[in-house]
């Protein structure tokens, strides 16, 4: 829920009024932020810095030497690391700061493993490292300074090629000057005697000491403290990622237009396709080319724009003697450059790189991949009742139900409106009675309120987050005013977490699960709708760590759900803000979009990038949260829904109600049909989630990660991939009777999930749809497990039998992977108790093998059927079992579609066991 | 793989008190019992195949229409019917055998879950009897009261039809005696307004010699004040001395100019004064007295702006009108009791109309197939709850005034019955109330079920500014089925 309209809240209702789409002028452009604009101003062209190559030190895994700004002859440290798994980390400081900068804390997994750098070769100018296998090379020119990192005689990334670094260096205020530089006098007499002669301070600009925006005040202590730096990628015309924008998958060039802007920021009614920052950022881009995948993941919280500059961009692709070449520049607001470049060379590996850094998804509990269904608000435990119940009559599966903040006594979370839920136990039992579970929200902002237990706790333990004068921080949120706990402060997420322990947390129970909204953090009377940049977390300014506090708060609940069950427990988790290293934590979802056909679109997109940067647990309100959605829209959002990773419908509160069935039979039964193939194919979701949390790679992926070599799937985004096997087409046009999905992969074929009908790969298909179309095709090769008995939640499910979808290829094989585990504790994890299995079928021969042998988990699920695309009838059909017995299986064929249906093998799941047919 | 294959079940039925047991498959109703024969292979219900009868509940499906797997969760759409001996049989889907979950008071739908179910339905059954027994009782008297309600309205409707007949007579009569009225108050107006104007005009005579006379009065006295050397003769020059005279209004009274007033002469005695006083008489101003001057100019707006006011009464020349003599007032009189008549019985016929009006809008509303509704019409219903007082006036409009202060909101006007198709007086409709920020007017459904208190018993607001109201009535009591002394007793066997 957006930081929109309290009726309490005048001066907010005031902003809203206006606001049928976003009030652009609550947010700042490039020009108004003073460092983009000043970064900004300058322009390509020679660089100012030298490396001084006598400086260099070199040990095993870290290569430095300083460098110097001959204008003003301030020096900067650089440090070079090769890590493990084909990557770069280049950071960069100051030599000697008046004091020390940021450097972004918690977001790496642990200290990056390095691996041995030698210099292979050095002149006065330059110096070539080795960066190990391959061939790959780090060429470090001197004057100007600049890195080039090459692989044979290929350059893959050239840094400060354009002479974009700058770095505004600590400095006193002039007009204060004498006095401090009495008082650090040391350090001030200590540069001025450098060789190279006084610090030249640059000439004072606009916004460099204060800086208004609107009618607040930045007061911008420290001065001016951005950080710049531009990055070459020849031979690359495609670049993805940096969310979260509501824009098109492949990245627009901003020549000419604003760049996009890293700055997690509660925006009323967001626009779509343009560069504006919105409530999470993600500070790592993709490149891709049919040479290459590659990595760049700047490491800094701070306010961040990044500019995109493509020389092939709005061109039509004709063979031209300039190579392709895509250049981007990272500007910061404060902190240093730490960046990680990650050298691919494939889209797995840079994930893999990535994921290396900072995490892979979080497993979730099965529960958490089914439908959510959510509304501001469920008005009290009865309505709560009446809505379980209609999923019931309607027969329509559901997990979860969710609560907004209207649950809350006055909005002061952790607690439970009296009149509303007076029993919220009672409500909590009614749905683990019918295996199902609920969503509360917690938020950030914590109402000031002398009788408000938590609130009085924070204050005591001075957990808040100060203002630049030292006093507990404050501003208006849903509550009122509110304060805003420091979540930075590792003490206060300790404190915070163990609120979520049932004897803490007032009427939750284990089936209650937490949601953290407005954690950007939204505060309506600030700046952009946010915290004031010099309100202090400690000794840093909020300027430092604004982009991480929304990661923090979701750490800090989801570490409460840990150990509220000690530790058993997988937790959930929903949040709205998310930085680098969410995943980590849970899902997010794409804030408060709208019922709109445009926000559907785009809710593809948009999830296409979190995934590329390591969130796969992304979703979007099902059904567009402002406005009311036609039936028509409503059931579209549902079946594209149900093939997004999470998968929830929510509403505003002033929008009429929108529960399934309230939209006639046939919507009904359409948006039914939607759920029930989401729930069918769970055991899929579940491998892809696992596979994602052990390996990093995406469960939704763009086609050209899987495709990396076919330059016609560089731009799609109307179609995705799930995992590898499946490729969704969702219809996103109202009143569409068609669609035309383009089919990769040459010599590949595709199969109708629905119809079961044959598709050749490389192709444009023009498929008609109806309103219950939602054209899905499962690659040929591959093999799906599902669970085609659909129960009213995922968790009766768990012991049914699954039926296998095996997709012949054109080579007559397939191969899929069967997870299985208790779907909710970390037990997979900590005893090995799991099922994973590999399905594959080659040679007329369908095995089940053990994936994992030192594993072990006893599951009641059974293979209850098996079905073959794109085989031929068989005289026979035999199963041996582990044992060594043999039975005949009886099988239909479906000649016209080429069919076959082996029925009820009957053996569990976890076992071996091989079909031969003859 | 746990699941069990052909599993018959054992149906423990009450009937006459005795116990009697009636294998079948599991989930198959009594219905169907035929259907499945053990010794005969299955046809599924659709027809569509053939199966061995060991296939029949063997935990996978093989029938489109899920015939086959009555008691296993194997076919989607699949149903599996519990007995619920004590309670009322029913049948659930498929997809919830063995779910963990207590579907059936008798506990068949889970037989192989581990789910802990205890058979509630003799419980269930004692409490539905408990309840369909209130409900009865409520009934059978709302159906009572709904009699009544019907005969008062039914008496009701035929007084308010007989008073409308009688009131449409007696406006005919009305109608008739307005139209005689009409012709007396025109017959009378006419020698009224004839008099009048004779009277006006002798008057208006009257008035015009006096002004004349006025006139020549202020001529001879401007004469002489013109008449600065008193020769007896106004000259030019003495003309002179009044440059508001002046005809060009440049501000200056020429010779040539002032001589043009005097008709070409250089000096006029009185008489030929006269035929220079019309030109300058607007425009003189009196050297005797300011006040008069400014009296004068003062006239000259007032009759500028045109005003309903009788001159009578601005102008201090002119006297009132003289009081109508006695025949003429006479006339007046006697017209003026004519008007006074006409209008009463116009007002007495207006009223009469209003009155054949609203019984005949009140006739018009659908109180229901007997008119059961009427009695709600123009009576109001409250609710308080915590922050809020309620108030349903049927037929009219739904409001809601906070408890403490504040001012009252409209939830919306009558609307229609809503219900469904069968029975639409089971809902009404409130519509077109206040709007509401970012969000459609307010709107109230109004739910009625049958009671022996005409009551509102909750609000509540489901969807922002869609409010839904229930509401008790004996008119919607249906009549009570014949009564079976105990209709559940009777089990589906």
């Amino acid at each position: 829920m957006a930081a929109s309209c309290d009726s309490l809240l005048p001066l907010v209702l005031l902003l809203c009024l206006s606001a049928q789409a976003v009030d652009r002028s609550n947010f700042k452009t490039c020009d108004q932020s003073a460092f983009c604009k000043r970064q900004r101003e300058l322009k390509p062209g020679q660089s100012p810095y030298r490396a001084l190559l006598d400086t260099l030190e070199l040990s095993n895994s870290r290569l430095s030497l300083q460098l110097i700004n001959d204008n003003n002859k301030v020096r900067l440290l650089l440090e070079l690391y090769r890590l493990q798994g084909n990557m770069t980390r280049v950071k960069i400081n100051e030599l000697k700061p008046l004091k020390p900068r940021y450097e972004v804390p918690d977001v790496l997994l642990s200290h990056p493993i390095t691996e041995a750098l030698s210099v292979v070769a050095q002149d006065e100018n330059s110096l070539v490292v080795s960066l190990g296998g391959k061939d790959q090379r780090l060429i470090l020119s001197a004057q100007p300074f600049r890195l080039d990192i090459v692989e044979g005689s290929q350059v893959l990334m050239s840094l400060n090629s354009r002479g974009l670094l700058a770095f505004e260096h600590l400095r006193t205020r002039k007009d204060t000057k004498s006095e401090s530089e009495q008082a650090t006098g040391q350090e001030n007499v200590e540069q001025q005697t450098d060789e190279d002669g006084q610090i030249k301070e640059d000439d004072d600009k606009p916004g460099m000491w204060e800086e208004t925006f609107k009618s607040h005040t930045d007061s911008k202590p420290n001065g001016p403290t951005s950080i710049s730096l531009d990055f070459s990628l020849p031979g690359v015309e495609h670049v993805y990622g940096i969310p979260e924008h509501a824009d098109t998958l492949k990245l627009k060039n901003t020549d000419g237009s604003d760049p996009y802007r890293l700055y997690n920021l509660d925006v009323f009614q967001y626009e779509l396709h343009n560069p504006m920052a919105l409530y999470g950022a993600v500070p790592v881009l993709i490149s891709h080319s049919t040479d290459r995948t590659m990595g760049i993941f700047w490491l800094n919280a701070a306010e961040t724009w990044v500019d995109i500059s493509s020389n092939t961009a709005g061109k039509v692709r004709v063979i031209s003697s300039e190579a392709p070449q895509t250049d981007v520049r990272w500007m910061s607001e404060s902190g240093i450059i730490d960046v990680f470049i990650m050298l691919g060379p494939k889209p797995a590996d840079v994930f893999t790189q990535y994921a290396s850094l900072t995490g892979t998804q979080s497993f979730p509990p099965l529960s958490a991949l089914a439908y959510h269904q959510c509304r501001w608000n469920y008005n009290d435990q009865e309505d709560v009742k009446t809505v379980d119940q209609g999923f019931d009559e309607h027969d329509i599966p559901y997990d979860f139900i969710w609560l907004d903040i209207e649950h809350a006594d006055g909005k002061r979370y952790f607690t439970w409106d009296p009149s509303k839920f007076p029993q919220p136990k009672e409500m909590l039992q009614g749905l683990m009675d019918k295996r199902r579970k609920l969503v509360a929200i917690v938020d950030p902002h914590i109402k000031v309120d002398s009788g408000y237990k938590i609130h009085n706790e924070i204050r005591s333990k001075n957990f808040y987050v100060k203002n630049k004068d030292g006093g507990d921080y404050e501003g208006w949120c849903w509550p009122g005013n509110a304060g805003y706990p420091d979540f930075t402060n590792p003490e206060m997420r300790t404190w915070w977490a163990s609120q979520f322990a049932y004897d803490q947390y007032e009427g939750s129970m284990e089936n209650q699960y937490i949601w953290n909204d407005m954690n950007e953090p939204s505060v309506f009377n600030g700046p952009e709708v946010t915290m004031h940049k010099d309100a202090l977390h400690g000794v840093w300014e909020h300027r430092d760590v604004h982009n991480l506090y929304g990661l923090y708060v979701q750490k800090a609940t989801a570490d409460g759900l840990i150990q509220r069950s000690e530790g058993v427990q997988r937790p959930f988790v929903l949040t709205r803000a998310f930085f680098a290293g969410s995943q980590r934590y849970g899902a997010v979802w794409t804030g408060d979009n709208a019922a709109e056909w445009g926000h559907l679109k785009i809710s593809i997109p948009m999830c296409l990038s979190l995934g590329l940067v390591g969130i796969s647990f992304c979703g979007a309100d099902v059904g567009g949260f402002f406005k009311h959605p036609s039936a028509e829209l409503l059931v579209r959002w549902y079946q594209a829904g149900a093939y997004q990773p999470f998968f929830r419908a929510h509403a505003h509160i002033d929008t009429p109600r929108r529960e399934p069935w309230l939209f006639g039979p046939e919507n009904t039964a359409l948006i039914r049909e939607a759920i029930r193939q989401r729930y069918a194919l769970l055991p899929y979701w579940y491998q892809l989630f696992y596979n994602a949390h052990r390996t990093g790679q995406p469960v939704m992926r763009p086609l050209w990660v899987e495709y990396p070599d076919d330059f016609a799937t560089f731009s799609i985004e109307d179609e995705y991939l799930i995992g590898k096997d499946l490729l969704v087409h969702p219809v996103t046009d109202e009143g569409a009777t068609g669609v035309t999905a383009y089919l990769p992969g040459k010599g590949e074929v595709w199969y109708d999930v629905h119809t079961f009908q044959k598709h050749d790969g490389d192709q444009s298909l023009y498929i008609p749809v109806t309103m219950s179309s939602i054209p899905v095709f499962q690659r040929g090769g591959s093999i799906i497990c599902r669970k085609d008995r659909v129960r009213r939640s995922s968790s009766c499910m768990e012991n049914d039998p699954y039926t296998l979808y095996v997709a012949l290829g054109s080579q007559g094989s397939a191969e899929g992977e069967l997870y299985i585990d208790d779907f909710h504790t970390f037990s997979f994890e900590e005893a090995k108790q799991f099922v994973h299995r590999r399905l594959s079928f080659s040679a007329n021969t369908l095995s089940s093998r053990n994936l994992a042998p030192d594993s072990q988990f006893s599951t009641a699920s059974w293979i209850e059927k098996i079905v073959i695309f794109g085989g031929s009838q068989p005289s026979s059909a035999t199963l041996k079992s582990a044992d060594g017995t043999e039975s005949a299986l009886e099988f239909e064929f479906d000649s016209t579609l080429a069919v076959l249906t082996l029925r009820k093998p009957g053996v569990n799941a976890a076992a071996d066991w091989t079909i031969v047919l003859r | 793989m746990t699941c069990l294959h052909l599993l018959l079940t054992l149906v423990f039925a009450v009937s006459l008190g005795t116990p009697v047991e009636i294998q079948r498959p599991r989930g198959v109703p009594l219905t169907k019992k035929q259907f499945y024969e053990e010794s005969k292979p299955f046809t599924c219900l659709d027809g569509s195949r053939t199966i061995p009868f060991d296939r029949v509940n063997d935990d996978y499906c093989d029938c489109k229409d899920g015939s086959d797997e009555p008691g296993t969760a194997a076919c989607p759409n699949g149903s599996f019917h519990c007995t619920n001996a004590g309670y009322r049989p029913m049948f659930i889907p498929s997809s919830r055998i063995n779910d963990g979950i207590c579907d059936c008071c008798d506990t068949t739908d889970e037989y192989n879950s581990g789910a802990k179910c205890e058979n509630t339905c003799k419980e269930l059954g004692r409490k539905e009897r408990e309840v369909l027994q209130k409900m009865a009782e409520i009934t059978k008297e709302g159906f009572l009261l709904k009699q009544q309600l019907i005969e008062e309205a039914k008496k009701g409707q035929q007084e308010k039809q007989s008073k409308v007949t009688d009131m449409q007579e007696n406006k005919k009569q009305l109608d008739e005696k307005v139209e005689a009225l009409r012709t007396v108050k025109e017959t009378a107006e006419q020698p009224e307004k004839e008099a009048k104007e004779r009277h006006l005009k002798a008057w208006e005579e009257q008035k015009a010699a006096i002004r004349l006379e006025k006139d020549k009065a202020k001529m001879a006295e401007t004469f002489l004040e013109l008449d600065d050397n008193e020769d007896g003769f106004v000259s030019v020059s003495e003309l002179q001395s009044h440059a508001e005279l002046d005809p060009d209004a440049d501000g200056t009274l020429t010779e040539i100019e002032a001589q043009g007033l005097m008709g070409g002469a250089e000096q006029v005695d009185t008489s030929t004064f006269e035929s220079v006083w019309p030109k300058i008489k607007d425009k003189y101003h009196s050297e005797v007295s300011r006040e008069e001057a400014d009296i004068s100019l003062c006239l000259c707006v007032v009759q500028a702006q045109p005003t309903i006011k009788t001159p009578e009464k601005t102008h201090e020349d002119e006297e009132a009108m003289p009081p109508y003599d006695a025949d003429t007032q006479a006339l007046i009189d006697a017209a003026q009791k004519a008007r006074d008549d006409f209008e009463e019985a116009e007002k007495a016929l207006r009223e009469m109309d209003d009155q054949i009006r609203n019984i005949e809008k009140e006739l018009s509303f659908d109180f229901g197939p007997d008119a059961e509704f009427t009695y709600l019409y123009s009576q109001c219903y409250e609710l308080t709850t915590s922050e809020y007082i309620y108030r349903l006036c049927p037929f009219n409009r739904v409001s809601q005034k906070p408890k403490y202060g504040g001012s009252e909101t409209n939830l919306g006007t009558w609307g229609s019955w809503s219900g469904p198709e069968n029975n639409k007086y089971l809902l009404m409709k409130y519509e077109q109330g206040t709007g509401c920020w970012q969000g459609p007017n307010r709107s109230t459904t109004v739910k009625l079920t049958c009671g022996k208190e005409t009551v509102v018993t909750s609000t509540s607001e489901p969807s922002r500014c869609e409010y839904l109201m229930e509401f008790t009535t004996p008119a919607v009591c249906q009549e009570p089925a014949n009564i079976d002394p105990s209709p559940h007793d009777h089990v589906e066997l």
